[in-house]
């Protein structure tokens, strides 16, 4: 690791002052994915931003309509936290199937939704819960937040503050984990809105990180059932091909995924 | 005897050390003074080295000095040697390249070091390393055996043209050749076994320590055998000659054969040591073990099995090509010859073998032994072709196994090993037991109704170990004699120090070994300690690899305590005046026997150390040693049964159970016994399911982190069931066979006959991954 300035602001006003300081700052959240380039020197910044303690990034709020979670959240705390659980259990249940023990303690929802790897869990939420991403400056609808392979709507400087999530009717999740990284080789989040809508996102599938599935969803809404999916084909176009997994096995466990976040669903 | 003797399960008494933090590594030592080394490696798998400019480097905060491959060669520091000379078919010698410590001209390995940085701390090393600037001329590589062997394939060294190290033989041609041609029926196929990282969890480390005013070197590193270490470098690399040159590989965290051979990075720091005066450290990180710890496995075979028309099997046919990597290692040569090819009658009697090996060098990193080292690839080549064999003749495989089974013995295979004792039908008898195999039809229809693909695979496999009678590998081609030794000293007031050969990196020696002591002499383990892996305190000793520390190292504890024993049984007669022949051994204390006189063991040591009152003419001191030689290989073998279910929809394995019955002769305790077992198991499986290194077409290593290399997770492997049967080993004292690599062994084959038995496609590779069976799945 090349030597750098840590920073821990205790709010973000001042985070955000201290960022326009620094020559190449970067903020650090849980710090899943910028340490370890860090430590392969794959990054220098100058100054690194500790967000993961302000305290007015942390804690859960659930009201009759919507589940907001602030973004430095943990996973661990989101993983037990009885609003959570009460108003959108597949949430709870997606962080407790992400990483491990280690990573849970450590990680936070804004850190997974502001880097949007292509095979984090979280971005399936967003999307398929029809999210809002709301920053230090504005308020985000996650259809216009994910631009692809690690890219998002932020600007420079921009710090997501909190994720509201409406809750929805019915929601489950369910992923294929990557043998070796145990991320998702695939993950499919499905959402009934109480409007009736339905919203279905998968993860780990395609080469633009975080995507809806169209047929699954006019599949789903003609019939809300895992057995509506067995004949859907999903098209494998535009999907990754890796040591891991083809593109025809992704587009296959999209549809067999969907099926079995319906059945956890309910 | 007693309760920590041979067969207790005695709780190890060095993980006290290990799981309080207090072991002593590599890493954890520093020497007043120490610099750090960090070395630049080649991004190219095959380039030629234009030039390279360390003056900017070299200016760099910090910064020693910056050395590089030329230099190495023109300081006269030796190549690095393999040490098994084989002969090709037509008798000519292997054919190798040369392989510096360091590349001055030619890199032929993503990861070759070219130059190094000696530094004032490891960072500043690392950021002078960035500075040095390197200009090559990329030439094209050849990533795979296909490649290598393809015409006009990128030659990587003048002396081996076409790539090839060797075309070697074994077995009766004519013989096969004659048996496929009266067969009536004949199972082939062709297939891969993956290459693997070893990735012990203690990544390889060296500080070289140089004394101008003695002219003496001291080197510690990760070894499993320190004084061949020190013997290679003193005698092929010309560091220092051996009596100026001190090896010690203290606490070592795992090797599994990655740490037998002698690396660059040992050698450049010795040297380095004494060219900047001071001591020099180099600590791998884990990129750098993906990278530069040698390989194991990837082999490609074409393997034909004759039957005669009652299923009796005639003949095995095998061509395999063995990737070598670029370099030849230490004992790279001998792994797909004389440690796989000699294995392939497995339990069997089979009448006539022929086996083809043609060894390949190809722009990636060396390939050497690996947990097993050929055994496994010979087990997994004959045990799926007896299941594929089965499932073609119709024939139950255990049946198909049991009719073919070597019960006479000894056995003289037709490739070399001379089986000395065993009973393959007892442990497969115990295995379908413990599995329930007679229910397996019931649970398998239960299962698809589920939904499920449930399959259930065998695999019988048997190894050779205790390697190894030297006048057998020195006739084979081995450049050492592989004996052991061993010394007892009985301190003066009764506490034992034994001083072994072996080195031990997990295998929990200093328990093990003090029950041999407390089983003869019936004292506590806690009054006996092992000292291993220091070249000034140890003789001499050929180190641990090839589950040979308790067949020869322990044996040749045993002949010495033998020596020691009929010694202070003398000492013991004339102290209480009574005849030699009378005098037992029992908890601690020498008896006449019939009689209550005795005297303790302390007793008989503080007369041997004040010498007041010893029988006429001996010598004071109570310290004995001996050298033990194996006669023959010990043969540990087994029956292992896997039983698994597939999803259908996700091609991913679920385990139901897996039964591993071996017989390693004697236990000396079981509970290491099983813990050897369950980690061999987990590589076996890790091998057969997750684990593969992959190289691009231009050789760069794709999976070069656990990001992408698959490591076996508890979550991977199912609770084991292991179980033992018995027969004696009857070429060593204690009866013992080995018991260290058996599960890497056998696991894999039982697992993957296991998943083609679910899934009803026969062509599958290992890893077998869920998007693999998945596809196999869907081609069935």
């Amino acid at each position: 690791m090349y030597s750098t300035n840590y920073h821990r602001p205790s709010s973000v006003e001042e985070a955000v002052a201290l960022f326009g300081k620094g020559s190449d700052p970067k903020y650090l959240a849980g710090g899943h994915t910028l340490l370890p380039v860090m430590k392969q020197r794959l990054a220098g910044p100058s100054d690194v931003i500790d967000i993961a303690k302000i305290p007015g990034l942390i804690g859960v709020e659930a009201s009759a309509d919507a589940l907001t979670i602030k973004a430095a959240t943990t996973y661990y705390d989101i993983m037990h936290n009885a609003d959570v659980k009460r108003t959108i259990p597949a949430i709870a249940h997606l962080t407790s199937v992400l990483g491990d023990p280690a990573v849970r303690y450590r990680g936070t929802i804004g850190g997974s939704v502001a880097t949007n790897d292509p095979a984090a869990d979280y971005p399936a939420a967003v999307l398929a819960l029809n999210a809002t991403v709301k920053t230090n400056k504005r308020e985000i609808p996650a259809d216009q937040f994910f631009k692809g392979l690690f890219m998002t709507a932020l600007e420079d400087n921009e710090i997501i503050t909190a994720i509201s999530f409406p809750i929805p009717a019915k929601a489950g999740y369910a992923k294929m984990r990557n043998p070796a990284s145990r991320f998702a080789l695939t993950g499919v989040f499905v959402a009934k809105h109480k409007s009736g809508e339905i919203r279905v996102a998968a993860t780990g599938a395609s080469q633009n990180g975080v995507m809806r599935v169209g047929v699954i969803e006019e599949a789903l809404k003609a019939n809300w059932s895992a057995s509506a999916l067995d004949n859907v084909k999903v098209s494998d176009e535009g999907l990754m091909a890796d040591i891991h997994g083809t593109s025809d096995y992704r587009a296959n466990l999209i549809r067999v995924m969907a099926q079995r976040a319906v059945d956890a669903a309910g | 005897m007693g309760i920590e003797g041979i067969g207790a399960s005695v709780v190890r008494k060095e993980d006290r050390r290990f799981i309080t933090g207090k072991g002593r590594y590599v890493d954890d030592i520093k020497i007043i003074g120490m610099t750090y080394a960090h070395f630049v490696r080649s991004p190219h798998a095959h380039a030629k080295i234009k030039s390279i400019d360390v003056e900017a480097a070299k200016a760099m905060p910090g910064v020693v000095d910056v050395l590089t491959g030329q230099q190495i060669v023109d300081d006269k520091v030796g190549n690095l040697i393999c040490g098994w000379a084989i002969h090709s078919k037509d008798g000519s010698a292997m054919k190798m390249g040369a392989w510096p410590a360091m590349a001055p001209e030619t890199v032929r390995f993503v990861g070759q070091a070219v130059a190094v940085v000696i530094a004032e701390s490891k960072n500043l090393a690392r950021d002078a390393a960035e500075a040095v600037v390197v200009d090559y001329e990329e030439l094209p590589a050849a990533a795979d055996i296909k490649a290598a062997i393809a015409p006009g394939a990128p030659q990587l060294h003048p002396e081996a043209p076409g790539n090839i190290v060797y075309d070697w033989e074994i077995g009766d041609q004519k013989a096969v050749d004659e048996a496929f041609g009266k067969a009536a029926n004949v199972v082939s196929f062709e297939l891969t076994n993956n290459r693997l990282v070893p990735n012990a969890m203690e990544p390889r480390a060296a500080i070289a320590d140089y004394d101008s005013a003695e002219e003496h070197f001291t080197l510690y590193t990760t070894s499993q055998n320190p004084h061949v270490a020190r013997l290679v470098l003193s005698a092929f690399y010309n560091i220092a000659p051996e009596h100026k040159l001190r090896v010690v590989a203290p606490d070592v965290g795992g090797g599994f054969g990655s740490k037998i051979f002698i690396y660059p990075e040992e050698m450049v720091a010795l040297w380095a040591s004494k060219k900047v005066g001071r001591a020099v450290k180099w600590t791998g990180d884990r990129s750098e073990a993906f990278l530069t710890d040698a390989h194991g496995r990837d082999h490609v075979s074409k393997a034909e099995l004759a039957f005669d028309k009652d299923n009796k099997m005639l003949a095995l046919r095998v061509t395999t090509h063995a990737n070598f990597g670029a370099y030849m290692s230490l004992f790279s040569s001998s792994v797909p010859t004389y440690l796989y090819a000699t294995l392939l009658s497995g339990q069997y009697n089979i009448p006539a073998i022929y086996t083809e090996v043609i060894g390949v060098y190809t722009n990636t990193t060396p390939v050497d032994a690996y947990r097993g080292a050929g055994r496994p690839e010979a087990c997994y080549l004959l045990e799926r072709l007896v299941e594929t064999a089965a499932r073609q003749l119709k024939v139950d495989p255990a049946e198909l196994r049991r009719k073919n089974f070597i019960t006479q013995f000894p056995h003289q295979t037709p490739v070399i090993m001379a089986y000395d004792i065993g009973d393959f039908n007892a442990s497969l008898d115990a295995a379908l037991k413990a599995a329930d195999y007679a229910g397996f039809p019931a649970r398998k229809a239960k299962a698809k109704a589920e939904g499920k693909l449930r399959g259930l695979g065998f695999s019988c496999y048997i190894e050779a170990c205790g390697i190894a009678p030297s006048k057998a590998v020195g006739s084979l081609g081995a450049g050492v004699g592989l004996w052991e030794s061993a010394e007892v000293r009985v301190n003066p007031v009764g506490t034992i120090e034994i001083l072994t050969g072996s080195h031990s990196h997990g295998q929990g020696h200093e328990t093990t070994f003090a029950q041999l002591v407390a089983d003869r002499l019936g004292i506590p383990i806690n009054q006996v300690s092992i000292v291993h892996g220091d070249t000034d305190k140890v003789q001499f000793g050929m180190g641990t690899y090839g589950s040979r520390s308790a067949a020869v190292g322990m044996s040749a504890i045993f002949k010495a305590m033998e020596k020691v024993e009929a010694k202070a049984k003398k000492i013991a007669a004339h102290q209480l005046e009574a005849s030699e022949g009378d005098i037992v051994i029992e908890n601690g204390e020498f008896k006449v026997t019939g009689t209550d006189k005795s005297i303790a063991l302390p007793m008989v040591a503080l007369a041997a150390y004040t010498a007041h009152n010893l029988p006429d003419g001996m010598e004071p001191g109570l310290k004995e040693s001996a050298f033990y030689d194996p006669t023959n290989f010990t043969f540990p073998a087994g029956s292992y049964i896997c039983e698994l279910e597939v999803d259908p929809g996700t091609g991913k394995t679920s385990f139901v159970s897996f039964v591993a019955v071996d017989d390693f002769g004697r236990l000396i305790n079981p509970m290491i016994v099983e813990g050897q077992v369950h980690g061999g198991l987990v590589q076996g499986i890790g091998q057969a399911l997750l684990e593969n290194a992959i190289y691009d077409d231009t050789g760069q290593l794709v999976t070069a982190s656990f990001m992408d290399y698959a490591m076996p997770r508890a979550d991977d492997v199912p609770s084991f069931k292991v179980s033992h049967t018995e027969t004696l080993c009857p070429g060593n004292p204690l009866g013992v066979k080995g018991c260290g690599e058996a599960g890497a062994i056998g696991a894999s084959a039982a697992v993957i006959n296991a998943i083609t038995d679910a899934i009803g496609n026969n062509k599958l590779e290992m890893p077998a991954t869920p998007d693999r069976v998945w596809h196999a799945i869907h081609a069935a």
